[in-house]
């Protein structure tokens, strides 16, 4: 008896627990407001996989650059930076409106990359 | 059992351990927010006194099983009903010293890589499996002393425990051992030395909580225990004192080694801290003041036992401060035959000052193995069962 | 202690309440939780099973190379007591913070050395030795602290859990440990608190084609010509050269560890 109310009461929560994304489009959380990235450059791959392939691509890249000093390639995390740097802020994860930062502060993922990384594309950093 | 004022006790005892392990944990946080610059640690010395806290607890965790194989493997059945006991501290004292290491680390939220990318030439990456697998043993060791059914089990149970923390920490002692370029460890001595160390670190521990489950429940310690266990006391004493003694003795015999062993022995070129604490902390107050309390025909009650355990155990944590601190403050030697200086504090022996922080966080772990304790004494029968046939003691005294 | 016990289905069937009602409706229960568990969980599992699936893009430039060891040499007989060109420049590269404390990160130093029976006294720039064998690679728990294939020691940033055993084990002081939260770092040097680095000889620029270390580049640019890098495998590169014709010294060979790094002079 006890068991059974238990029972359905974690039901329920897990079921409100899955449904309740559905509904925080018009929410607290804002959604991701990113820029475009600079003009002249080509994208590495449609947004879609980006979105969901790009923690693995990025995790592969840095075996590859640091054990294996491949630099340059398509998933460099410095080539994202230097497209993809907020025009305005000149940072990827400065503001939540730049690129990184506003995806990863919509979902609530925080990330460690920019506690070493620079945020700022190198033509920026070397400007006078 | 559910006497309302044991349970009050209880309960404050685990309050005061909480509060204590919480305050470390603040530590460890504040250390990971702000970084290790508000530690006294830098880049000569590297480890501190989290450190000191942290190893002295691994080495007691290890040594303090000994007791359960005293019982166990050795048959020596004074001990045997001490065995569940010993199993339990070391199992909370590893706990505690764990704690202490993985929160002093540079970036603890990455114990999980820890845990999945291995390095296995490096000493640190097997003691991930041992001290792990020291838990999981020991606590099956208990299961087959708890469990009746189990009892036949709990011999081979001991031995696996026993080959175990002899492999675990000649790991703890070949952690410096392995380190060539420091003139303070690159030692083979140092691994037996860290399992003798342990021997009389770990029975400390023990004699110092198992007189304090007496004292709670009322009971007094059997006469003829408490002298055999005195005097074991006494021998790991010595034995530590032996090594230490051959450990120096070999150095100053080397020339190369002679600036360092008179900054350490002597106190020369600024190590007056660490001659200090050698002479006085381990030598005097830890080593021979005990063993005048354990072997003295005029000593000999429980008070002068547990006094020298308490002795043993502040004379552990000054020989560890000499030898994980002084060895890192005296400088390199990378141009031997030179005098050095630079803007790195080459050629300079290190003023290094322990922080608040990093004492809380040591402190923190002793609190932690002291809950873990505290519950489990609570929880299930520790309490070592002293009703032994008058027989069986006649026969083992002859 | 005295919690209500539910009645077992024989005291249901004794008080005369239906026993398979109850039973059918636990067991409704139960489905309906593990079912909304399994959907909580689906998403979840959906993602990892596309991050899987991913293939690996593909990867541009060469990469490090075999047959090549990077190394250096440095004659002291051309370092000035007091000139720290090398160091200014590897901080500059680096972005690394010239003030020394004994916190901060050095990766390079010079230190003044005067042999003690004859007097005689030298200037060394002191840096990572990027050795053959390192300590510091043995000890690393992790393997973040290892040597690429040219010969470059590095830690790997990613992996390092600031346990600084490297530091322990390093015979020449080499490595230092980040104390602080750092901002403003070079996009090409990624650096942070918690972990370990060292001397990196200029491996982003090194990677990128370049021929020259900062510290070279900085000495032979202010004429003094006392550090040389090159591939101490190639036996026409000018550092082979130089180590073939001229007497140099490894620090604490005695070690056996092998350093890249050789000095003449000392």
């Amino acid at each position: 008896m006890r068991e059974t109310r238990l029972l359905r009461l974690l039901a329920g929560l897990t079921l409100a627990a899955c449904l309740s994304p559905a509904t925080a489009g018009d929410g607290r959380t804002p959604r991701p407001a990113i820029d475009k990235a600079r003009a002249g450059t080509q994208c590495v791959a449609e947004p879609a996989v980006m979105r969901r392939e790009h923690p693995q691509m990025l995790k592969h890249q840095r075996d590859d650059t640091v054990h294996g000093g491949i630099r340059g390639a398509k998933a460099s995390l410095k080539a994202c930076i230097d497209c993809h740097a907020s025009p305005t802020s000149g940072s990827v994860a400065q503001t939540d409106k730049d690129f990184c930062a506003s995806c990863h502060a919509y979902a609530a993922v925080r990330i460690d990359c920019f506690e070493c990384h620079s945020t700022k594309p190198q033509r920026v950093a070397v400007k006078p | 059992m559910n006497d309302p004022a044991e349970t009050r006790n209880f309960w404050l005892l685990v309050a005061f351990g909480g509060l204590v392990t919480l305050i470390g944990l603040g530590a460890a946080h504040y250390m990971e927010v702000h970084g290790h610059i508000v530690t006294g640690m830098t880049n000569q010395v590297v480890w501190g006194l989290p450190h000191v806290f942290a190893i002295f607890m691994i080495v007691a965790a290890s040594g303090v099983l000994n007791v359960a194989s005293i019982g166990s493997v050795f048959g020596q059945k004074a001990y045997k009903p001490r065995a569940p006991l010993s199993g339990l501290l070391c199992l909370a004292l590893l706990a505690g010293g764990l704690m202490v290491l993985m929160l002093d680390l540079g970036r603890p939220e990455r114990v999980i890589v820890a845990a999945t990318y291995y390095n296995f030439k490096s000493v640190f990456a097997w003691n991930v499996f041992l001290y792990s697998g020291m838990g999981a043993i020991v606590a099956v060791y208990l299961w087959t002393m708890f469990e009746r059914r189990l009892n036949a089990y709990s011999k081979p149970a001991g031995i696996a425990a026993l080959v175990w923390r002899f492999v675990l920490t000649t790991g703890t002692g070949s952690i410096f051992g392995f380190l060539v370029a420091r003139q303070a460890y690159q030692s083979a001595l140092l691994a037996p030395l860290f399992i003798v160390l342990s021997f009389g670190w770990g029975l400390a521990v023990f004699l110092l909580t198992q007189s304090t489950m007496y004292a709670w429940n009322g009971r007094r310690l059997p006469e003829d225990v408490q002298r055999r266990m005195a005097r074991l006391l006494g021998v790991f004493i010595a034995a530590s004192l032996y090594l230490v003694a051959v450990y120096h003795l070999t150095n100053l015999y080397f020339a190369r080694q002679g600036a360092f062993e008179s900054f350490i022995l002597l106190g020369r070129g600024g190590g007056t801290l660490y001659a200090l604490l050698f002479w006085g902390g381990y030598v005097l107050v830890g080593s021979v003041l005990p063993m005048l309390l354990l072997f003295h025909p005029k000593a000999g009650r429980q008070g002068d036992m547990l006094r020298a355990a308490a002795l043993v155990i502040a004379g552990a944590f000054a020989w560890l401060f000499v030898f994980i601190i002084g060895g890192q403050a005296f400088p390199l030697e990378i141009f031997p035959g030179h005098e050095v200086s630079s803007s790195f504090g080459d050629g300079a022996v290190e003023a290094y000052v322990p922080s608040w922080p990093e004492f809380l966080l040591g402190v923190g772990g002793v609190g932690a193995a002291f809950v873990l304790t505290t519950v489990g004494v609570r929880a299930l029968d520790f309490m070592p069962q002293d009703d032994l046939p008058a027989a069986a003691s006649a026969q083992e005294s002859a | 202690m005295s919690a209500p016990v539910p009645p077992t289905d024989e005291e249901r069937r004794a008080s005369g309440e239906p026993v398979a009602a109850t039973t059918r409706r636990r067991w409704l229960g139960a489905a309906a939780a593990a079912g909304a568990s399994g959907l909580a969980l689906a998403p979840g599992v959906r993602l990892i099973e596309s991050a899987r699936a991913a293939a690996p893009q593909g990867a541009a430039g060469a990469g490090a190379n075999p047959k090549v060891r990077w190394g250096l040499l440095i004659d002291t007989t051309k370092c000035a007591s007091g000139c720290t060109d090398c160091v200014d420049a590897c901080n500059a590269e680096n972005g690394l913070d010239p003030r020394p404390t004994p916190t901060s990160a050095q990766w390079m130093r010079k230190v003044e050395i005067k042999e003690i029976k004859t007097g005689r006294k030298s200037s060394v720039p002191m840096l990572c030795q990027h050795c053959a064998e390192p300590p510091c690679v043995d000890v690393c728990p992790t393997g973040a602290s290892f040597k690429r294939v040219d010969g470059i020691v590095l830690v790997d940033r990613h992996i390092c859990i600031g346990c600084r055993y490297c530091m322990m084990a390093c015979p020449y002081k080499a490595r230092s440990f980040v104390h602080e939260t750092l901002t403003e770092q070079k996009p090409d040097v990624p650096r942070g608190k918690g972990c370990v680095e060292s001397c990196t000889l200029c491996v982003h620029r090194i990677d990128q084609g370049q021929t020259t270390t900062a510290c070279q580049d900085a000495c032979t640019r202010a004429g003094h010509g006392a550090i040389v890098f090159g591939d101490l495998n190639d036996p026409q590169s000018e550092i082979a050269q130089r180590v073939r014709q001229a007497a140099s010294v490894q620090l604490r060979a005695d070690l056996k560890i092998d350093p890249g790094v050789r000095y003449q002079g000392l």
